[in-house]
């Protein structure tokens, strides 16, 4: 196993190397001392997992990206976001008057301060939008300024009491895995157990209240408490995961492997698994990376994995990624470029009346005003598709391409037909709507549009519309109305 | 079972003086009204008239300024089983990550205990729901694959799963196709049929006189409400349309602002 995780490390560790050249300034000292071989035995150290503020500094981060990918998901699916930066810095106040009550570092006093904290905000920030005109972006901005500006203060005044400077108190800014002890991440389990447990056994109420709230407080549900139940959980989630994190970026590893879950699911149970994942991720990798870079703070490390994680959904994603979406807009623009080239071989052949089966590149060259390469071209896209046969210079379309041509024609007159009689458009006007028209109608639509034009067999310019017979019977034939032309013969 | 012996005999729906405030501006003011059963009624007012306030109020989603609701004999909470609800079709994130089968079940969430998960018999009636609007097919297609017309059958769905007595619903009929339209007011009148009750905030009053065997014209103030050819007139529309209550609204609004 460890053998696996290491070789599986080892690049990405690589890759890393050459960022840590614009690590943070004040780090730079320390890390020019870090050569090369000292890594990679640190690496080796972090593998071996016998270092027990690096079991817990581990531990605590997986659990802490479980936590806030779990309560991120509902977040970004409730569009309250901005909810997650409040909150979090809302809670630093806490944090100094839960150290000040104990004056040490004991996590439960911390944790119960900084919750207080926390709903104390969003109490705020409820009042503010409930109380004046303003919305809740004002209101939240309002929170989040406010309260850290409060906790800032009381951060400096704990610094520069007696022992002060040495409560580690700093680290809650930024965040530092390695600082972490055993009652932090009992802490961390306890509230991803809580949340957890909350999510699987009320999940329905959840989704309904998150999905709907009109409709789930007119079917008997007290949506507020559900809220509330789910501010009070963001809030445990926040002030857990302080140490690992810091006050400023934990809200980054709320929404974001919460959004690349998002880029990637349609339904909310695997939403919630991917979430949980990518911060577990995140959390696992960001542990790792701060504990090689000697005081790296974690926190950034770990929003910077998360980035990257949502940096990959963004691109790879099935349905939402850019890729997909430039793959699929391809491949229309590339459908749309050969039923135009069949669309003018067909014209050809009209204009020729029929009188012969296979077109010259010359002839199609010219119909299309282009130069004979591009014909060649789009030929040849034809014959990869098995629209076409070529025999020299010249081509005929195969049974396939002649049905699509003539569907393609079909669907241009039809609609020009269409545009010209329903809407009353004129007929100079139709050519260019019908040319994109064309390509999108489906047989439904045809039906009904032939339906709704008597069966017409003629377009505003006099051409012929071809018929269900010319597309899958006998082909120019009837077109032409002469015995010259292609397909089987009538008997 | 025995609690709905008495509710058979009172109204699925009473309103009794109800007055709502939206941001301390006056919407509704003093609306009463007694619906009876088996009835297909039509809500009508222009823009901004209280209309969907009004079915909001009813369910209490928005608080009343005064006045009470009675649903078969007894306040909403303790019988909002007996109600479905169509929302606007808009008032719903449809990027949201579900699926329309998700959505249906939902229509069962009511008839469930907290913390219980949907059963196989309440997936059953689900997908029978979907199947009364054509829309079994699509039953793992996520919600903003569809059309408005198919969004608009999905949420009809979820009403119908909720099996109720009293249906209230949201301009079922904004942005949806003709098939829609039709496969629509067909179910309604079904409901009907079966004894149900159904109010439907309605917009267009070219159709309305066709759809609904009840109207209530609503502008701020009930105008008229009873069987549709009876309020049906070129005099109740124009007090419903033309001349608002511009100095009622006016006044009472002022009232408001006093208060507080």
């Amino acid at each position: 196993m460890k053998g696996v995780a290491r070789s599986n490390k080892a690049w990405p560790l690589l890759a890393f190397l050459g960022w840590f050249c614009f690590a943070p300034m004040a780090q730079a000292a320390r890390i020019s001392d870090i050569t090369e071989a000292d890594l990679l035995e640190r690496t080796l150290r972090f593998f071996s997992f016998t270092d027990p503020s690096l079991r817990y500094a581990l531990a605590g981060s997986m659990l802490l990206g479980v936590a806030c990918g779990l309560m991120g998901t509902f977040l970004v699916v409730r569009k309250l976001a901005l909810m997650s930066d409040a909150l979090s810095h809302a809670v630093l106040p806490g944090v100094a008057i839960g150290f000040l009550w104990s004056m040490t570092k004991n996590p439960l006093a911390i944790f119960i301060g900084a919750t207080v904290a926390g709903l104390l905000g969003a109490a705020t920030a409820q009042a503010i939008t409930s109380t004046t005109k303003h919305k809740e972006d004002a209101a939240l901005g309002f929170v989040l300024a406010g309260f850290f500006a409060v906790g800032v203060c009381l951060l400096t005044m704990i610094q520069n009491l007696p022992g002060g400077n040495k409560s580690g108190l700093d680290k809650f800014m930024f965040g530092q895995a390695a600082a972490m002890g055993r009652e932090d991440v009992l802490l961390l389990a306890g509230v991803v157990l809580v949340c957890a447990a909350a999510i699987g056994i009320f999940y329905k109420e959840f989704l309904v209240t998150s999905f709907d709230p009109a409709f789930a407080r007119s079917s008997g549900l007290k949506v507020q408490i559900f809220h509330y139940a789910l501010i009070l959980m963001l809030a445990f989630a926040i002030v857990a995961s302080l140490q690992a994190v810091g006050v400023v970026l934990v809200a980054a590893m709320l929404v974001i492997p919460a959004s690349a879950a998002f880029l990637l699911t349609d339904r909310l149970p695997a939403m919630l698994a991917l979430a949980a994942v990518f911060g577990m991720l995140s959390g696992a990798l960001g542990s790792f990376f701060s504990f090689v870079g000697r005081n790296l703070p974690t926190g950034p490390v770990m929003v910077l994995t998360a980035s990257a994680v949502f940096a990959l959904a963004l691109f790879l994603a099935p349905r939402h990624g850019i890729l997909a979406k430039w793959w699929r807009h391809r491949m229309r623009t590339r459908r749309v470029q050969r039923e135009n080239t069949l669309k003018a071989v067909y014209r050809v052949l009209e204009d020729e009346g029929f009188r012969s089966e296979s077109v010259s590149l010359r002839e199609l060259a010219e119909h299309r005003r282009e130069t004979l390469e591009s014909s060649e071209a789009a030929i040849k896209t034809l014959e990869h598709h098995g629209f076409a046969t070529r025999e020299g210079a010249d081509f005929t379309l195969t049974p396939p391409g002649w049905k699509r041509a003539c569907e393609i024609v079909r669907n241009h007159r039809l609609w020009e037909l269409y545009l010209n009689h329903a809407a009353n458009i004129p007929a100079d006007h139709v050519h260019d709507e019908a040319e994109e028209i064309e390509h999108i109608l489906g047989e439904e639509n045809v039906r009904q549009l032939e339906k709704r034009l008597n069966y017409a067999r003629r377009d505003p310019h006099g051409k012929l519309i071809p018929g269900l017979e010319d597309i899958h019977g006998a082909g120019a034939r009837f077109l032409s109305g002469n015995a010259v032309g292609f397909g089987p013969p009538r008997p | 079972m025995n609690q709905e012996t008495p509710a058979e005999s009172s109204a699925p729906l009473e309103v009794h003086d109800v007055s709502v405030a939206y941001h301390k501006k006056l919407v509704l003011y003093g609306v009463d009204l007694s619906v009876p059963t088996g009835r297909l009624v039509g809500i009508i007012g222009p823009n901004g008239a209280g209309k969907s306030t009004l079915i909001k109020a009813i369910m209490g989603i928005m608080p009343l300024s005064s006045g009470w609701v009675k649903i078969f004999g007894k306040p909403y909470a303790k019988n909002c089983h007996r109600v479905g609800y169509v929302p606007q079709r808009e008032s719903v994130d449809w990027d949201f990550p579900v699926n329309v089968m998700d959505v249906v079940l939902m229509g069962r969430y009511g008839h469930m205990g907290l913390g219980r998960r949907p059963s196989a018999g309440d997936r059953d009636i689900a997908r029978a729901c979907l199947e009364k609007v054509n829309m079994l097919p699509f039953a793992q297609r996520q919600i903003g694959n569809l059309s408005g017309g198919q969004q608009q059958r999905v949420f009809l769905a979820r009403a119908l799963a909720q099996e109720s007595d009293l249906y209230l619903m949201d301009e079922p009929f904004v942005g949806v196709d003709a098939a829609t339209e039709a496969a629509i007011i067909t179910l309604l009148r079904d409901l009907k049929e079966n004894g149900k009750t159904v109010l439907v905030v309605h917009h267009d009053l070219a159709t309305a006189r066709e759809y609904f065997d009840m109207l209530m014209l609503l502008n701020m103030r009930l105008l008229a409400f009873g069987p549709t050819e009876e309020v049906f007139t070129p005099e109740n529309l124009q007090n419903t349309y033309g001349g608002r209550l511009n100095i009622l609204s006016e006044v009472v609004q002022i009232v408001g602002e006093t208060k507080l």
